[in-house]
């Protein structure tokens, strides 16, 4: 007997939940070689809206965890990447990459995760001091997470989303992501990997859609903290963006061709974290 | 019931068994059609100029509340001045139709509101319970309306109520409304103690016969809340009675209602229900603390083209 082949809806990541876009619109998405590989949804402001709401009501409780447990729960995260790793690896493949490339590129998301799950407990030591100053007072500074970081992911399917998102919420921030346009399928898989390794609904928030009409209304958001423009590649929506931001100061990490090859590094937890400097009296 | 003449309306009271027979005489609520209905009425879209309009009219009629055993003078008195000018920074924003406090705190906010059209809105009758001889909940009404409260809220006797002594909570209401003096009376229901739908029906047609200027849904003590289907029916109940004697009753669902959206939902049903004569504050109130602040920031979205956050609006 014939079968059909029970396909997945490629939906949107708010608040925990996988809702159709609000607008109820969707757009093709294909592989390397122009072949159809599926519908994605279409994100519309209100999504981003909605999106900002289930992050801005995620961080209290996140950022309040201890950084030991928000490093278990992005060492969790790898964890079932690991296990769901075939999957991905057929995803990947199936836009386009060669087997060993897209082994290669799971490889490289877990580790990443690992790394920046190390880290979440250990970022207030280094980028922290205990300041000498002159009078009866402990003086210390200690980062702390900026709050809501609305992300523009780089072109790259997973390496790339994780990339931007492991180093965030190891700080304890939440974030609103807009995955890659060309390539936003595999987030939505990554996607199914947040939402069943213990990271609250709200933490982490995946649209998918096109970024020049998202990304303004984010950027402009007057409840969003910071914001990433590391997967923007036009000059002229960069700078409009950055502009957008400046209103309420968010923090902006610039655009800017980055090898997500290389080693990843601190300065992608720090630019979306604030010193807090604390005076205490000294005690005899 | 637009058969009812207004004489008849004069002999229901007369009695306990004339007035239980008027009331349990009243058409039978269809709960289901009733919530079908007011989810309809619910999906409408507002938008635009029609969104700015509504969204002004919504802060008008706001009853801003603080109904806490930790209220303090200081917290009134920024209440108040909320509800005064509930943008400080656009002064083209109305402000709210009235501040509701405890009556020990009437002094205070009727200090605090002076000189603007803000009115004062006290809960009295042992409130939220109304559990007290009457003699405690008529002097507590008499207190209120001393210190200069505009605006009673009294709590009907549930439990009399439910007990069927409908005439017992009929001269309760009418002894209450002579203990106003000048007030304006409203008198809560608690729906989400009344249990049924009919009962909700009857308790707004016994309050209305007893003289209530107001019909409100609840305390915001008890959930459920306000809801939709339940104000459709208050609604549809101050529509009828205004058929039957030609005085008009105003409305004011309380507690529950949190965004914008709602908001804008009950002005699209008792525009729709009673018709435009109650889109005024004067016939038509919300009872909320955190709705204003969901109405400023779409209010400043609408102004300014982004999206506005919670950091930019004082937590009453």
């Amino acid at each position: 007997m014939s079968r059909t082949d029970v396909r997945k809806t490629y939906k949107l990541y708010i608040g925990g939940a996988f809702p159709r876009s609000e607008s109820g619109r969707t757009y093709l998405v294909n592989d390397a070689s122009g072949r159809l590989l599926a519908n994605a949804a279409k994100a519309s402001r209100k999504d981003a809206r909605d999106a900002v709401v289930a992050a801005r009501k995620a961080f209290g409780g996140w950022s309040g965890r201890t950084a030991y447990n928000r490093g278990q729960v992005v060492y969790r995260v790898a964890e079932v990447l690991e296990s769901r790793r075939a999957q991905f690896e057929a995803e990947l493949a199936a836009g386009g990459s060669s087997g060993a490339e897209a082994r290669a590129e799971v490889d490289a998301a877990i580790d990443r995760l690992v790394w920046y799950a190390g880290w979440s407990d250990k970022i207030a030591q280094v980028d922290g001091s205990a300041n000498p100053v002159a009078g009866p007072y402990f003086n210390l500074s200690s980062p702390e997470p900026a709050g809501v970081v609305a992300v523009i992911a780089p072109a790259s399917a997973l390496l790339g989303l994780v990339s931007v998102v492991a180093p965030l919420i190891a700080a304890g921030n939440t974030c609103v992501v807009i995955a890659s346009e060309v390539v936003p399928l595999v987030a939505i898989t990554f996607a199914e990997v947040l939402a069943t390794s213990d990271v609250p609904g709200g933490v982490v928030n995946i649209l998918t859609g096109e970024v020049a009409e998202i990304a303004p209304w984010l950027a402009s958001h007057m409840d969003v903290n910071g914001l990433d423009l590391t997967g923007v590649t036009d000059a002229d929506l960069a700078r409009d963006l950055e502009v957008a931001a400046a209103d309420n100061l968010k923090l902006v990490r610039r655009a800017g061709v980055e090898n997500l090859d290389d080693s990843p590094a601190l300065d992608r937890m720090t630019r979306f974290m604030e010193i807090k400097t604390v005076w205490h009296p000294m005690g005899r | 019931m637009s058969t009812t003449t207004q004489s008849t309306l004069a002999d229901v009271t007369a009695s306990d068994a004339t007035l239980r027979r008027f009331l349990h005489g009243l058409p039978g609520v269809d709960q289901v059609g009733a919530d079908q209905r007011a989810a309809g009425l619910g999906s409408r879209s507002i938008k635009t100029s029609s969104k700015k309009w509504a969204l002004d009219l919504a802060i008008s009629m706001v009853d801003l509340t603080t109904l806490e055993g930790m209220d303090t003078p200081g917290k009134v008195r920024a209440l108040c001045s909320k509800a005064m000018r509930p943008d400080p920074a656009d002064p083209s924003c109305p402000h709210t139709a009235a501040v509701c406090v405890y009556g020990d705190m009437v002094g205070i906010a009727k200090s605090a509101v002076q000189g603007s059209p803000v009115h004062v809105a006290a809960v009295a009758t042992a409130f939220p319970s109304g559990r007290a001889s009457r003699t405690v909940r008529l002097e507590d009404t008499r207190e209120a309306s001393a210190a200069g409260a505009d605006e009673i809220d009294m709590v009907i006797d549930r439990g009399a109520f439910l007990a069927g002594r409908y005439l017992e909570v009929f001269d309760d209401i009418v002894a209450v409304r002579e203990a106003c003096g000048d007030a304006h009376l409203k008198v809560i229901f608690e729906t989400g103690e009344l249990q049924t739908y009919d009962n909700v029906r009857r308790a707004s047609w016994l309050a209305m016969l007893a003289g209530a200027h107001f019909i409100k849904t609840s305390t915001g003590k008890i959930q459920p809340a306000a809801t939709l289907p339940v104000t459709y029916l208050m609604v549809q109940a101050v529509r009828d009675f205004r058929e039957a004697t030609g005085q008009m009753v105003g409305v004011k669902p309380a507690g529950g209602i949190r965004s914008a959206k709602d908001a804008i939902k009950y002005l699209v049903m008792v525009n729709e229900v009673a018709g435009p004569d109650w889109l005024n504050p004067d016939w038509f109130r919300f009872g909320a603390s955190t709705l204003l602040n969901d109405l400023l920031m779409q209010r400043t979205k609408m102004a300014t083209g982004r999206y506005s956050g919670p950091d930019y609006f004082t937590l009453d």
